[in-house]
């Protein structure tokens, strides 16, 4: 907002400054802390008066987080199910955005309709139904049940955001394409679809983060340990109780965390614009 | 529509009405019904009675009016702070503003889980840093355990409801601000329009349709919230912190009491829509007006 015209008063940026300081304080205080913690004995933790800065900083936590619960198998069952679910959806999902952002006739409509109307669900509604159609397929706790589950639930912002990235490919292209003597399929395939390529990334790793993190639907459906995706062996350390085991608990959340955080890292751009492409024009 | 539009769209049309549609259906009758958990156990159709049975449930009024204070509390603050970081993150010239944009996204990024058990790690009574931050600088003078005192626990978990909610709330926001077209602000300033001027005649009324949908939104997902409550509190102490999902996902799943679960999810289907179209009613009637 400032121009030539309005330049801002130093006692206005000086406010600036410090509201902004304000807010990261806000936003940095628990990861700090949490950060701090993992890399803490268990003594220091236990002291009366908590610091900030580990006095004598460790790893330890990190291979007791290993030895006290299945880490690395909950971190591959929730490898296993995000790359599975975040994939179908996506190779399930493209086809049908095309269309929802090409055509405009009541199928998409009503597609497009369904998309936001889901959202108001609670998912107790849903998950109880499908608590009782996958038992009959003998899919609780069962790793394909979850996938299921999570591609249709990875479907709404899956199809939302890949319709506003086809959006952006001019219809020009698939015009000159038919001109040329292109089907629709062969169009979609060799023009569209390698223009739509970034969209198509940035949504499967944005349903990875989310498949990845997703804690409802794995803790009703997975019972066993050796089942269980890593949100819920996390919280598996929060029955053992007491200051000991706060420090594995911490380095595990940290760990849990870098996943998504890295692909989170590399789509961030995209996502806005993707996220919001049809929310922003209004 | 021609065969080959079809061929595209039901691949995702077939999941959706299979795994989605179909069970929210289904799911909705489950209200109608007394569904119990169990293999062999019968389920019938038994009209209103779970509704009746909710109407004198005082744990199912409790847990949807704390589900009320704490959707609007959630929502309202971080509306306010997200669009006081989008203005900051928006402005010209400030230094760290980069960077800043970019850590705001983290909690996005993190799994619920591990946003509940690092506040837990903040909040802990003693081992916590917030009880020593306060101490040191002299606002307390003796611990408190934010997350099991029966007054102070649910504003302890809107605090964590708020921090986690807010990259979406400002990059939302952050993005509409940046269609805002500059020349109409200065415009305004050449005119002699003050900062509060500017924002309230030039971005507010730009802003307003996205404001509308991403408090909307916010609202809803804030009235579903499980997993963050499950594991800060599990819905204590007292359930004082049981929002309506954590109260039906008890009923459903500990108690095998299916039907009143699906009852419980009907009630706040209505609520939510009712909700709905009164603030959207009152949001078009102040655009007309």
């Amino acid at each position: 907002m400032s121009s030539p015209h309005t330049r801002t008063r130093p006692a206005v940026r000086g406010l600036q400054y410090l509201a902004l300081l304000g807010y990261l304080v806000f936003l940095v205080f628990p990861l700090g802390w949490l950060i701090s913690t993992a890399f803490k004995g268990p003594r220091e933790i236990a002291q009366i008066h908590p610091h900030w800065i580990p006095r004598s900083p460790t790893l330890r936590n990190f291979s007791d987080a290993f030895d006290l619960q299945p880490i690395l198998h909950g971190a591959g069952n929730s490898l296993v199910v995000a790359v599975c679910a975040s994939l179908i959806t996506v190779v399930l999902a493209a086809p049908a955005a095309y269309v929802l952002a090409r055509h405009r006739n009541a199928v998409s409509r009503g597609t497009l309709g369904w998309v936001l109307l889901s959202q108001i669900f609670p998912f107790i509604l849903i998950v109880i139904p499908l608590f009782l159609v996958l038992k009959q397929f003998q899919l609780i706790n069962s790793l394909v049940g979850l996938v299921l589950v999570y591609v249709v639930w990875n479907m709404p912002f899956a199809l939302w955001m890949l319709r506003s990235y086809v959006q952006a490919v001019p219809p020009v292209l698939e015009e000159a394409a038919a001109v040329d003597g292109a089907g629709r399929l062969r169009t979609l395939v060799s023009v569209v679809f390698p223009l739509l390529a970034p969209g198509v990334v940035a949504t499967t790793l944005f349903a990875f983060i989310n498949s990845w993190n997703e804690f409802f639907f794995a803790l009703v459906l997975l019972k066993t340990p050796d089942k269980m995706t890593l949100p819920l062996i996390l919280i598996r350390f929060i029955g053992a109780d007491g200051v000991a085991s706060l420090g594995p608990l911490a380095a595990a959340a940290v760990l849990a965390t870098l996943p998504s955080l890295l692909f989170f890292a590399l789509i961030q751009r995209r996502l806005t614009s993707g996220l919001l492409g049809g929310a922003v024009k209004g | 529509m021609t065969p080959d539009v079809w061929v595209l769209l039901l691949p995702a049309l077939i999941p959706i009405v299979v795994l989605s549609l179909g069970p929210l259906i289904y799911g909705v009758y489950l209200g109608f019904t007394d569904a119990r958990a169990g293999l062999y156990v019968p389920t019938d159709f038994i009209g209103l009675a779970n509704f009746k049975e909710l109407v004198h449930d005082d744990l199912f009024w409790s847990s949807f009016k704390i589900g009320l204070v704490w959707a609007v509390s959630v929502t309202v603050l971080q509306f306010v702070l997200s669009l006081g970081l989008a203005l900051l993150l928006n402005v010209e010239g400030l230094r760290f503003r980069g960077l800043a944009r970019v850590l705001a996204l983290v909690p996005w990024a993190m799994p619920p889980v591990v946003i509940g058990i690092m506040w837990r790690l903040v909040y802990h009574p003693d081992a916590g840093i917030l009880n020593q931050t306060l101490q040191s600088v002299g606002v307390l003078h003796h611990n408190v355990d934010w997350l099991s005192g029966f007054a102070i626990a649910l504003p302890a978990v809107i605090v964590v409801g708020v921090w986690t909610g807010m990259p979406q709330t400002t990059v939302t926001l952050l993005a509409a601000l940046q269609g805002v077209p500059g020349e109409l602000g200065e415009a305004a300033a050449l005119d002699g329009a003050g900062a509060w001027a500017r924002f309230r005649v030039v971005s507010w009324p730009a802003i307003k349709p996205v404001v509308v949908s991403i408090t909307t939104l916010n609202f809803i997902w804030n009235f579903n919230e499980f997993g963050l409550v499950y594991v800060l509190t599990a819905g204590g102490p007292g359930g004082k912190t049981q929002l309506p999902m954590l109260f039906a996902y008890m009923e459903a799943f500990r108690y095998g009491h299916f039907g009143y679960a699906a009852a419980l999810g009907d009630v706040m289907v209505v609520v939510i829509a009712v909700l709905l179209v009164v603030y959207m009613r009152a949001q078009s009637r102040g655009e007309r007006s």
